[in-house]
């Protein structure tokens, strides 16, 4: 009668388009969620997804009804205590009396945040929606590749190792078949007349003698044929073809002298952070260095870099110089796709500014992809800022901004590496 | 009785297999039989609990279009039963023919089989036979049309962009309530004529539209002070007036309002015949399980595990009670399907006064004569009875915003059974729980402005999400529209207008 149907095993992803539209509807919320979301993270935290927040008045659907008011009457079960005529207090809470602003929900959820989750991919999608990496098309095959070796066919040139075996025993059988063929078939034919002579009645001596010459003759000219000829050699070939690296490095690099406070930092954290998450969604492997710097500049972990404050002036130029030892001792520069984000207050020795300027100019710029450097600071600009300014005319892949609050991280990172402008240069 | 055929008990799992689940269904099967329950031939359908929150998205729908609102219920959905704030239902079944159920594979073979006969039986024999669902729903056509409605929007959606059907589809949703024929029986649909139709349609509407504000010559001889009404009558279908009237909609845009129309109209009966439904299905679970353990045909375990879970399907919390949330319909109507059958086999002296017409009348004739032909609401000012609200020790409370106090108005004693019964009726009428609406007036001669009139019962308040929704229907409109309402003194107030000015030039013109 009834019919089983076992749909266990169907797609059960129904409503993903659905989710997908709900995604694409409150676009505009959800990247504000993420937008703010940055700040808690670790910098190199990028395997969870994310809590997203909406509020429920945006998401609620309207429609008509009626609200907590006027003469209302319910009938409810369970009379322990009343007769009739008794007059009560009005329960608060309870019994739902009405927002005053009518927004009794049928969900019960109230004015509450619609609170969501979304996966780690579409996380990142949302966050770096629109956002490309700079001069990546330009250079990619001329610069930044690694060679990897793969098979390409056979060649008859090579070194003994390479020989293949089989290939070369095949082609010596064809060349022997080949070189022999016809003088086998008038070799049968000799034979044949010889037996036939040889059978006869009548004595054919000297015929039969000259045909044993030419058989003999025959039969050696086909014993000559070579077993194996260099003709016969086949070689696996091996051929390198360029593949664009996958490895990345980033060099954070930071001022930590007294004049940074931990809310500086903490936003350069973000601006970090930011880098890394978009940096991961291009390169398989992202490796992070820090570089803090006062008037000297060393390698520190991630711990160190942000929270642990010291004194003195601050030479930028030393952390140049720090990085660029790094890259040629660990990070040769046509195996890796180098990125660096510099942070600072702005504050430099003045005679060395320049001295940054220059470094960068000559020997950083050229072998990294993209450097990007950000001001954190509520003051004017002082000289490190103008020199900076100079070079960012000059190289498309040097790009200054200026930061004035955490709220500015975002939209300076998205200014960065905005699609449409990654091709102008960076100018504040 | 049991004795004579004894019978070996069904394997009581208790997990399930298919075949097992074959022999329970053909077990209550011919129970169902025994007991004359008319049904739809069932299709059951195993599914996971992923896919049991698919369907919940749905509307329990097993196909439906694609619309932003249904993956947000999935992400509520998912949300709460990830943190344990909900179990999902045991079942979900498909007023359709055949009559669609499905069954969760978490389920023990007892739970099956409870809902086995509960949906498949029960609510199937009540899709099939209550009156509501005779005149109001088509079950073979409503998967086919919903078919139809999926593939339409998706084509509008190529066609002229995704937004802009999510524009017209929210607007719709807004007023989907409203898109209901209480009166006039809805014709029959069905995918064929549908898409044979859908084409006639287009044109033909446009025309109609088209014609409506026409300017011919003969009109400006007509007497121009004479003031034409239009509508000539309030009317109380909003979304149905749109789509034969709206001037500016395009004829796709028309269609899609006549879906949500539809699929507003398929669930209208189930609005009304909650408690009947539950309590019916309850009913039938009930007896027939119960009848299988008087044969021997379950164990004592089996029959052990299912009054478990049915007692808590159709317990009642009190009203102070931490879990209460209103009346439960499942416990009302399983008591009141129960109750009849009490008052059919030993009716008392004072049953015999208040259900006079059941009073030691067959039983099972009476059940389905009330299943038949009762919603809720006449379900209940029909048969509840004195008995009743003395068990669930009914009382009636009068919140007047006026007074300072509430007042108890009713209680559970020989004066106030009759109360009760007019106000839980009452409770469970859908006009006193939806908001009297209507297409008052259009401005035909001048701005097309149109006017909706909330008549409030009572002086219940409209919420304030009106203006959202006003927004929603100026959408469809295109022309101005404003919500007045009329109060009992016959004064009317302008409750919000959209666009906002339209309101101060009223007031202007006032």
């Amino acid at each position: 009668m009834a019919q089983f149907i076992d749909r266990r095993l169907n797609s059960k992803g129904k409503s993903t388009v659905n989710r997908q539209r709900f995604l694409r509807r409150y676009k505009e919320q959800i990247k504000q969620s993420v937008a703010n979301s940055v700040s808690k993270r670790s910098v190199t935290d990028i395997d969870s997804g994310e809590k997203i927040s909406i509020p429920s008045r945006d998401v609620s659907e309207p429609f008509f009804h009626t609200i907590k008011g006027g003469k209302q009457e319910r009938v409810h079960p369970g009379n322990d205590h009343f007769s009739r005529g008794d007059k009560v207090n009005r329960p608060q809470g309870g019994h739902g009396q009405g927002n005053g602003d009518g927004e009794t929900s049928d969900s019960g959820e109230g004015e509450d945040e619609f609170i969501f989750h979304i996966s780690k991919n579409e996380y990142l999608d949302l966050l770096f929606e629109d956002l490309a990496l700079p001069n990546l098309q330009k250079n990619q095959l001329d610069k930044l590749v690694q060679y990897q070796t793969y098979r390409a066919g056979f060649v008859s040139d090579g070194v003994p190792s390479n020989l293949d075996v089989v290939r070369s025993l095949k082609g010596s059988i064809a060349r022997r078949i080949a070189m022999t063929a016809g003088k086998k078939v008038l070799l049968a034919e000799l034979e044949e007349k010889l037996l036939k002579l040889k059978n006869d009645t009548i004595d054919h001596q000297m015929e039969i003698i000259v045909l044993k010459n030419e058989i003999a003759e025959l039969k050696k000219r086909i014993t000559r044929v070579p077993f194996i000829d260099t003709f016969d050699l086949r070689f696996r070939n091996f051929e390198n073809r360029p593949i664009p690296t996958s490895k990345a490095v980033m060099f954070c690099l930071m001022d930590v002298s007294g004049s940074m406070d931990q809310a500086t930092k903490d936003v350069a954290k973000r601006f970090y952070i930011l880098l890394y998450l978009f940096l991961t969604r291009s390169y398989k492997n992202v490796e992070v260095i820090y570089i803090r710097h006062h008037t000297q500049a060393k390698e520190v972990d991630e711990q160190e870099f942000f929270y642990s404050q010291e004194t003195g002036g601050t030479i930028v130029s030393s952390a140049l110089k720090l990085m660029q030892n790094i890259i040629t001792e660990r990070f040769p520069s046509n195996d890796w796709n180098i990125y660096a984000a510099q942070a600072s207050d702005g504050d430099n020795w003045a005679d060395d500014s320049p001295k940054c300027s220059e470094l960068l100019h000559q020997q950083l710029l050229p072998i990294i992809r993209y450097f990007a450097y950000i001001e954190i600071t509520q003051r004017q600009h002082q000289s490190l800022w103008e020199e900076y300014q100079q070079l960012s005319d000059i190289h498309p892949n040097f790009s200054i901004k200026h930061i004035r609050e955490v709220r500015d991280i975002y939209p300076v990172f998205r200014e960065l590496f905005d699609k449409n402008i990654s091709k102008q240069k960076g100018v504040t | 009785m049991a004795k004579n055929n004894k019978s070996v008990p069904l394997s009581d799992g208790p997990d399930w297999t298919f075949a097992l689940l074959e022999q329970y269904e053909q077990e209550i099967d011919r129970v169902a039989k025994y007991y004359g329950l008319k049904t739809y031939p069932n299709q059951i359908e195993v599914i996971t609990a992923e896919q049991m929150m698919d369907a919940y998205a749905s509307v329990g729908m097993p196909l439906n279009y694609t619309h932003w609102s249904f993956g947000k219920k999935f992400i509520q959905t998912e949300q709460n039963y990830r943190r344990g704030q909900m179990g999902l239902a045991y079942e979900i079944v498909i007023n359709s023919e055949p009559c669609i159920a499905y069954l969760m594979e978490e389920n023990t073979i007892t739970m099956q089989a409870l809902v086995i006969a509960h949906a498949c039986y029960g609510h199937n024999s009540f899709f099939k036979n209550n009156y509501l669902f005779q005149t109001w729903t088509d079950a073979g056509s409503i998967i086919d049309y919903l078919l139809f409605a999926k593939n339409y929007l998706a084509k509008c959606e190529l066609k002229y962009g995704v937004s802009a059907v999510e524009d017209i589809m929210d607007s719709c949703h807004a007023l989907m309530s409203f898109g209901v024929d209480r009166y006039k029986r809805p014709q029959k649909i069905s995918m064929q004529e549908e898409r044979e139709r859908q084409h006639d349609r287009e044109t033909y509407l446009q025309s109609q539209v088209n014609d409506l504000w026409r300017t011919l010559p003969e009109a400006k001889l007509k007497d121009p002070e004479k003031n034409v009404r239009f509508p000539s009558e309030p009317q109380e279908n909003l979304l149905y007036f749109i789509e034969k009237n709206a001037p500016l909609l395009e004829p796709w845009q028309r269609e899609l309002v006549r879906i949500v129309r539809k699929v507003s109209q398929y669930f209208y009966p189930q609005k009304q015949t909650q408690v009947m439904n539950e309590g019916w299905a309850c009913f039938w679970h009930y007896h027939i399980l119960n009848h299988l353990y008087d044969e021997g045909k379950v164990t004592d375990r089996f029959i052990m595990e299912f009054l478990h879970s049915h007692t808590s399907v159709v317990a009642q919390p009190d009203y102070n009670s931490p879990n209460y949330s209103g009346i439960n319909p499942y416990a009302l109507g399983f008591n009141m399907f129960m109750d009849i059958k009490r008052v059919c086999q030993h009716p008392t002296e004072e049953d015999k006064r208040w259900l006079p017409d059941i009073a030691g009348k067959d039983w099972l004739e009476t059940i389905n004569f009330a299943m038949q032909n009762f919603k809720d609401e006449s379900f209940i000012s029909q048969f509840l009875s004195p008995k009743i609200i003395r068990d669930f020790k009914l009382f009636a409370i009068e919140d007047d915003e006026q007074e300072p106090h509430i007042c108890i108005s009713a209680i559970h004693d020989e004066l106030g059974y009759q109360n009760i019964r007019d106000k839980l009726s009452a409770q469970y009428n859908l006009s006193n729980i939806e908001p009297n609406i209507q297409v008052y007036d259009v401005d035909v001669r001048g701005d097309r402005s149109l006017t909706l009139r909330y008549i409030p019962q009572n002086a219940i308040p409209l919420s304030k999400s009106s203006e959202a929704v006003l927004k929603h229907f100026h959408r469809l409109w295109g022309f101005g529209v404003k919500l007045e309402q009329l109060a009992e003194d016959n004064s009317i107030s302008l409750l919000a207008s959209c666009p906002e000015d339209l309101k101060q030039q009223t007031e202007l013109a006032i």
